[in-house]
């Protein structure tokens, strides 16, 4: 069974404390909340819950493959829509194959843009290469930051439809985000104000 | 006395607050010593005059250069593996005492260099090795400060403190052997026999230098933390 | 929108060489789809190579005696032009953030980007030493000689060159700043490099230097991805 848990977290940056003891456990089959005001340290929660930026005290334990998903999108201009999925497909070691990746594509709306350089697409277009992915990455752990930002509304039912699915499946996930989405969060984890 | 009562930036304050005037002390006493025995006592050189008794200084600076960045490196190790604050801030207090030994050698060299060669700088391989360490220290400190978050410039400076450790070695005996392959003129210190005056000059004044060292970097490390702690209780009760 | 549920692929394990191979690969299309900036490299080692002559006069005996180590500078100072943009861009696009949490070995997928770096700017540099040799007036066996110390000290300043630009991330005046950190690491490299070149033309055998050389980049190999690595994360921190 997944899981994701983290323990007594505190983060100083600079001179700003950001959090302090922040607790918190997602189980498999349900997504926790991260609300606060901008600026509040969501961001550094998140990148410390996915490996990426060290606690200055506590610990995060994780069972099961990790998808993140932070403010920059990792795309790369100067390969193709499909070249860009592929590539971070075959990054976190999934093996998928052409039909699978067009059809990801397709059903994200990019099907026609699939031979287009990356920068040639707009904010959007380029989330909606990671709602491909989250398509396609079976990993069963999603922490992601702001995941509706720049989807448009149907994007937005895409996401929260890939999300029921994702939970169904018995992942969980990790999301901080100010809007409420349509699966009801079991916990919410205020930081800041 | 736990081992980790130190490693706190209060505790460490007080002590070396405490501590520092006695190594400026030792220094003072061992360097008066040192530069009696090396200009007044030792004998007049027959070859060199009185030029040569600037190695007394030159020596013990160039020694203290090297010996600084090795130690600099090793706090910028520890500070790594175990992710302290204080190790880190000691190894940017030693920084800039080191650059300027080497400063000070690299200046003693032309000093001796001029009425003994003919030229201000010879390539030497130990001066050039000491200008490259000179860069060494400044790549250092300038890395440490370019960043807005303090801590990220420690870690970054201590691990390329640890690049050039292991590089140090390296650049030193490839400098050595271009130095040999090019025939460069050498700076040796043993034109006569050392007289057991040279001698004890020189063991003194590079006691003197290291105590001098050590007092001069517990100051700057007790700014270092007054900087960083500013907004701790502990550092607004000492207004 | 499909409603029913399409099979989820499969997750293999993570591995150094598919990082490797991942990494060499997408670095390598990437400098292929804009080979202006390995052109550029390639052309500033030729233009800085020509100023010299025109600096220090076309006495043909000066010229062969500093031929190599010019050759050699040149090198350096081009190899260390394409530095900043290693890691740059991808840690402004969030890549480096998704390649350190991947499954594959974190040395793996650095040191294919290292590879893909030096392919692009190393291997041209080694390849065109020869003409800018001739224009020294070196002999056959000297430029064969400089071809095969840049051939393996190239590498070696991109594996140094890597690290001090992973180190520099995000800082500010990088540029000027990555020369503080990487020329003095160079330093070694140049003098066994240059002296290779220049001992063969003595008629002197450049086995030691290349030899010494060779060390340096298994050296390098061994130990600057791992710093790079350690680098990195402390710049995603």
């Amino acid at each position: 069974m997944s899981s994701l848990e983290g323990r007594g977290l505190s983060c100083t940056r600079g001179y700003a404390t950001l959090f302090r003891d922040v607790s918190f456990r997602v189980g498999a089959g349900e997504w926790v909340a991260v609300r606060g005001p901008n600026g509040s340290g969501k961001t550094t929660l998140l990148r410390c819950a996915a490996g990426l930026s060290r606690a200055n005290a506590g610990e995060v334990t994780r069972d099961g493959a990790l998808l993140y998903s932070g403010h920059l999108p990792g795309i790369k201009d100067d390969l193709t829509t499909e070249e860009n999925l592929a590539g971070s497909l075959a990054l976190q070691g999934v093996v998928a194959h052409g039909p699978s990746i067009t059809e990801a594509l397709a059903r994200a709306g990019l099907g026609k843009r699939r031979h287009l350089a990356a920068r040639r697409l707009s904010a959007g277009q380029r989330r909606r290469i990671g709602l491909a992915r989250l398509m396609l990455d079976p990993a069963p752990v999603w922490i992601l930051d702001e995941p509706l930002t720049a989807l448009d509304d149907e994007g937005q039912a895409l996401f929260t439809e890939l999300l029921s699915r994702h939970l169904d499946r018995g992942g969980l996930a990790l999301l901080a985000t100010h809007h409420d989405l349509a699966p009801p969060p079991a916990r919410e984890l205020r930081i800041g104000a | 006395m736990n081992f980790y009562y130190f490693s706190s930036p209060s505790t460490f304050y007080r002590l070396a607050g405490k501590l520092a005037p006695w190594f400026f002390a030792l220094a003072l006493v061992s360097g008066i010593a040192g530069m009696y025995s090396g200009f007044v006592v030792a004998p007049t050189d027959a070859q060199q005059g009185e030029v040569y008794r600037v190695i007394f200084i030159h020596v013990p600076a160039a020694w203290m250069s090297m010996f600084t960045y090795f130690v600099m490196a090793c706090y910028g190790a520890v500070s790594l593996t175990f992710n302290t604050r204080l190790a880190a801030m000691m190894a940017r207090a030693l920084a800039p005492t080191g650059a300027m030994f080497t400063f000070v050698a690299l200046w003693t060299g032309a000093f001796w260099g001029r009425p003994t060669w003919g030229a201000y700088w010879v390539w030497d391989a130990r001066l050039t090795s000491e200008l490259v360490l000179l860069f060494l220290y400044i790549g250092f400190m300038a890395l440490a400060n370019s960043f807005e978050d303090a801590r990220r410039g420690d870690r970054a400076a201590a691990l390329l403190a640890l690049i050039g450790l292991v590089n140090l070695p390296i650049i030193y005996f490839s400098v050595q052997w271009w130095n040999t392959l090019h025939q460069g003129s050498s700076v040796s210190f043993k034109g006569t026999s050392m007289h057991v005056a040279m001698l004890w000059a020189m063991l003194l004044m590079m006691f003197s230098f290291w105590m001098y060292a050590i007092g001069v970097a517990l100051v700057r490390c007790r700014t270092i933390i007054l900087e960083r702690e500013r907004r701790t209780q502990w550092v607004r009760s000492l207004t | 929108m499909n409603a029913a549920a399409a099979p989820m692929p499969a997750a293999a394990g993570g591995s150094f060489g598919a990082g490797f191979a991942w990494a060499f690969s997408r670095d390598l299309t990437l400098s292929l789809r804009h080979p202006g900036e390995a052109l550029l490299v390639v052309a500033f080692f030729v233009l800085v190579a020509t100023l010299f002559p025109l600096g220090v006069g076309a006495d043909p005996q000066l010229l062969a005696r500093i031929g190599p180590g010019v050759i050699w500078v040149c090198a350096l100072l081009a190899a260390f032009l394409s530095l900043p943009g290693l890691f740059a861009g991808d840690y402004a696009d969030g890549t480096l953030e998704q390649m350190t949490l991947s499954p594959h070995p974190m040395p793996g997928w650095v040191a294919g980007k290292i590879a893909a770096h030096w392919v692009a700017s190393g291997l041209p540099l080694t390849v065109l030493s020869p003409l800018l040799g001739l224009q020294y007036g070196l002999d056959a066996q000297t430029l064969g000689t400089l071809v095969l110390a840049l051939l393996l000290g190239t590498p070696t300043l991109s594996l140094l060159g890597a690290a001090c630009s992973a180190l520099a991330l995000g800082a500010r005046g990088s540029g000027v700043l990555l020369a503080l950190l990487a020329l003095p690491l160079f330093v070694p490299v140049l003098i066994f490099g240059a002296g290779a070149a220049e001992a063969q033309a003595a008629s002197l055998s450049p086995t030691p230097h290349l030899s010494l050389l060779g060390a340096g980049l298994i050296l390098a190999t061994m130990g600057l991805p791992f710093a790079a690595c350690t680098a990195i994360r402390i710049a995603l921190d």
